[in-house]
């Protein structure tokens, strides 16, 4: 007969007993189960956030979580996604913010209602120290909340946990967008490069490709110099005259 | 000396002045505060609930901080932090069994042990470096000034936290007397300025203040020297309203960095009615500056 | 007319429970009344509401403001000849309504000049006390 027989375990999808193959991810463990994706699955690549699940392990008291589309089912899990959790969005006008931490105060003043419990932090699927996150607004410190949640990827989970019934990722989003937009010191390189896009310097290059026939185009294209994925900082194309240090010079 | 420091949310903010002429201060007089690298937000206010642990976790959170940096001692200078840190250790030193309750619930931190004990940057001044060892680091004595010693709440009550005996204030004045100016008792020494009541019912805060400068200035203090920054948000936000009772408002800190001639960072001091730097001008105590009263 | 319980009902045991003091030391000397810097913005007094409770009188204690206006200063709480931690039934009283979910502070409904002025150790101490 088959030479490899598939072990199956067996997973508790909202309370229900499945029985699926070994080694699949929880996403497509409920996709064998027989659950369709309308919501809370968008990626699969672990980075959009939409499938953020908590599960459980009989005898443990623990809450866990996972990304259903990173993690393997183990036996004995017990399950849900969690696609979306409410939590309230303040829209403001990033015009008339500051990029001071009051900002972040007079949309997010329930913020102050955090008691430290840490329950953010811990089932965190990209291990975002939320709690430590929140401790940074409350002292001012945006910079480092926005470099400490840099890896949220906004799927709401800390927000279900939360003792303050704080909208945790909007308000490190707002810290993260009012470092970026605002306090970060701006790259001069970018202001150069985009003086250069305003002075023309690449708009004969513009002219010549946009009147190329389509032809041409594609065969221009498919013979394009690539960077070696191995290249160093130092690899030059062969064709030095668009480059914005020439033009610097 | 190295003692491992928590400032405090605030500290790092609209008080930061006080936060930074603290440091500077203790750093002239040999001692050096070393802040923990990992802190959170004390929670401010002590729970007085007997069933209530959630919102002691705050606190002993950062007594494990403390622990984990192996200081005996935690310093504060937030009257509210210090307040909140010390009676939630008490809390835990006493009951056992509610210390194992908040262990077991974080977790993810080491035990908390209960060894570590919190004070106020007025008990280091006392008992670590001494009132005579300050008067003979002055470098600019603070002559002809008349402050009131304002204590707040937190540093007296309740007995069992307070920094010295509660029935006569005295580790500011002493203080005081030792940077070379004239300390001034006054009734509401320990009167409440309205606290958190400023959210809620801010005309609570208006009456507060209006008491306390009243008794200040009438027990002949020319300014109000402070250790908590929301008695000093307090007393100095609702001068504009008061008229004729204006006074300045100042961090004990401040001072004490300016008598021993390092940064007292009143350039962090806003212009306002409570503004210090017009009358510490008058007294030549400090370089002519372009405060003025407003 | 309210009816008034001699015996301790569930509402007087909660208090007690809560605030971990025994209410019917109180003599109503009124020392914590006094003491206290914010009674004039209430309705009844400390020792009044020490009273009320002890009668059990469960809404008349719930209803009064002086519970919302207390600033947490403990003055009262440390001049009681009769050692009663005055403030820690304050928060008893406030504990009440807010375990019901019932909020004296609306955090989203703060001016944005307060906020802005005020330090955080305002904000927060106020939401632990005044929130759900
Ligand atoms: S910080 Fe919150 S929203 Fe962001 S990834 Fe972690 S749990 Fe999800
Ligand atoms: S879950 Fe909420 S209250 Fe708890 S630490 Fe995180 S932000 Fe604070
Ligand atoms: S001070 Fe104490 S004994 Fe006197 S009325 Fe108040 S609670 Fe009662
Ligand atoms: S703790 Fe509250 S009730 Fe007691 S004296 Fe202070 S403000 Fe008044
Ligand atoms: S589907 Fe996008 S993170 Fe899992």
């Amino acid at each position: 007969m088959d030479a490899v027989e598939t072990k199956m375990i067996p997973i508790y999808i909202m309370g229900q007993r499945y029985e699926v193959p070994e080694g699949l991810t929880i996403m497509k463990a409920m996709e064998y189960a027989g659950y369709q994706y309308v919501r809370g699955c968008g990626c699969r690549g672990g980075i959009c956030g939409a499938c953020g699940t908590i599960y459980r392990i009989p005898g443990d008291y623990k809450i866990y979580s996972a990304l259903a589309c990173q993690t393997a089912a183990e036996p004995d899990m017990y399950l849900t996604q969690l696609p979306f959790f409410p939590a309230n969005h303040v829209s403001s006008d990033y015009a008339e913010l500051e990029g001071v931490p009051e900002d972040i105060y007079k949309l997010y003043p329930e913020l102050f209602r955090c008691v430290a419990c840490n329950a953010c932090s811990k089932i965190c699927p990209m291990d975002v120290p939320v709690m430590d996150v929140i401790a940074y607004i409350k002292r001012g410190d945006i910079e480092k909340a926005a470099f400490e949640a840099f890896d949220c990827i906004q799927c709401g989970l800390c927000t279900s946990r939360c003792f303050a019934e704080a909208p945790q990722f909007h308000i490190m989003q707002l810290a993260r967008r009012l470092y970026g937009g605002k306090l970060a010191p701006k790259a001069q390189h970018n202001a150069e490069a985009a003086k250069a896009v305003r002075d023309g310097k690449f708009n004969p290059m513009l002219d010549q490709l946009t009147s190329m026939s389509l032809e041409d185009l594609k065969k221009e294209y498919i013979e394009r110099e690539i960077e070696p994925e191995t290249a160093g900082d130092e690899w030059k194309p062969k064709e030095t005259k668009w480059l914005l240090e020439e033009y610097l010079r | 000396m190295k003692l491992s420091y928590l400032p405090g949310c605030t500290l790092k903010t609209k008080a930061q002045d006080l936060d930074l002429s603290t440091v500077a201060a203790m750093g002239a007089l040999g001692v050096e505060l070393e802040e923990l690298p990992r802190w959170n937000c004390c929670g401010t206010v002590f729970s007085f609930a007997d069933d209530d642990l959630m919102h002691q976790i705050a606190p002993v959170r950062n007594l494990v901080r403390a622990q984990e940096q192996g200081g005996e001692q935690l310093v504060t200078v937030c009257s509210f932090c210090f307040n909140t840190l010390k009676r939630a250790n008490l809390l835990v030193k006493e009951n056992s069994d509610k210390l194992d309750t908040l262990n077991t619930f974080m977790d993810e931190e080491e035990d908390y042990k209960g060894n570590v004990n919190v004070v106020h940057l007025l008990e280091v001044l006392r008992d670590e470096v001494g009132w005579e060892q300050i008067a003979g680091k002055v470098q600019n004595p603070l002559k002809d000034l008349k402050v009131a010693a304002y204590y707040g709440c937190t540093l007296h009550r309740p007995i069992e936290a307070a920094i010295e005996p509660p029935n006569k204030p005295e580790a500011l004045n002493d203080l005081i007397k030792a940077i070379g100016a004239t300390p001034v008792d006054f009734p509401d020494m320990t009167t409440c300025c309205g606290s958190y009541q400023a959210v809620a019912n801010p005309e609570i805060v208006i009456n507060r203040t209006r008491e306390i400068l009243t008794s200040a200035r009438e027990s002949g203090a020319e300014m109000i020297a402070v250790s908590c920054p929301l008695c000093e948000c307090n007393l100095k936000e609702n001068q504009k309203e008061l008229g004729e009772l204006r006074m300045p408002v100042i961090y004990f800190t401040q001072l004490l960095a300016l008598a021993l001639g390092v940064d007292s960072h009143l350039h962090q001091c806003e212009q306002n009615p409570a503004d210090a730097r017009p009358l510490l001008e008058s007294k030549g105590l400090i370089d002519a500056c372009s405060a003025t009263y407003i | 007319m309210k009816k008034i319980n001699p015996h301790k009902t569930n509402f007087i045991r909660k208090v007690e429970e809560i605030s971990g003091q025994n209410i019917g030391l109180c003599y109503q000397c009124g020392t914590c009344s006094g003491s206290c810097p914010n009674f004039a913005e209430a309705d009844i007094l400390p020792r009044q509401l020490m009273r009320r409770a002890q009668l059990g009188m469960k809404e008349d204690v719930l209803q009064s403001k002086i519970a919302w206006v207390c600033a947490s200063c403990l003055s009262c709480t440390a001049n009681c000849p009769r050692g009663i931690d005055i403030a820690k039934v304050m928060e008893a009283v406030r504990l009440l309504s807010l375990r019901e979910n019932i909020d004296y502070v609306n955090p989203r409904e703060l001016s944005q000049e307060t906020i802005a002025k005020l330090p955080q150790i305002a904000m927060i101490s106020s939401f632990r006390k005044h929130t759900a």
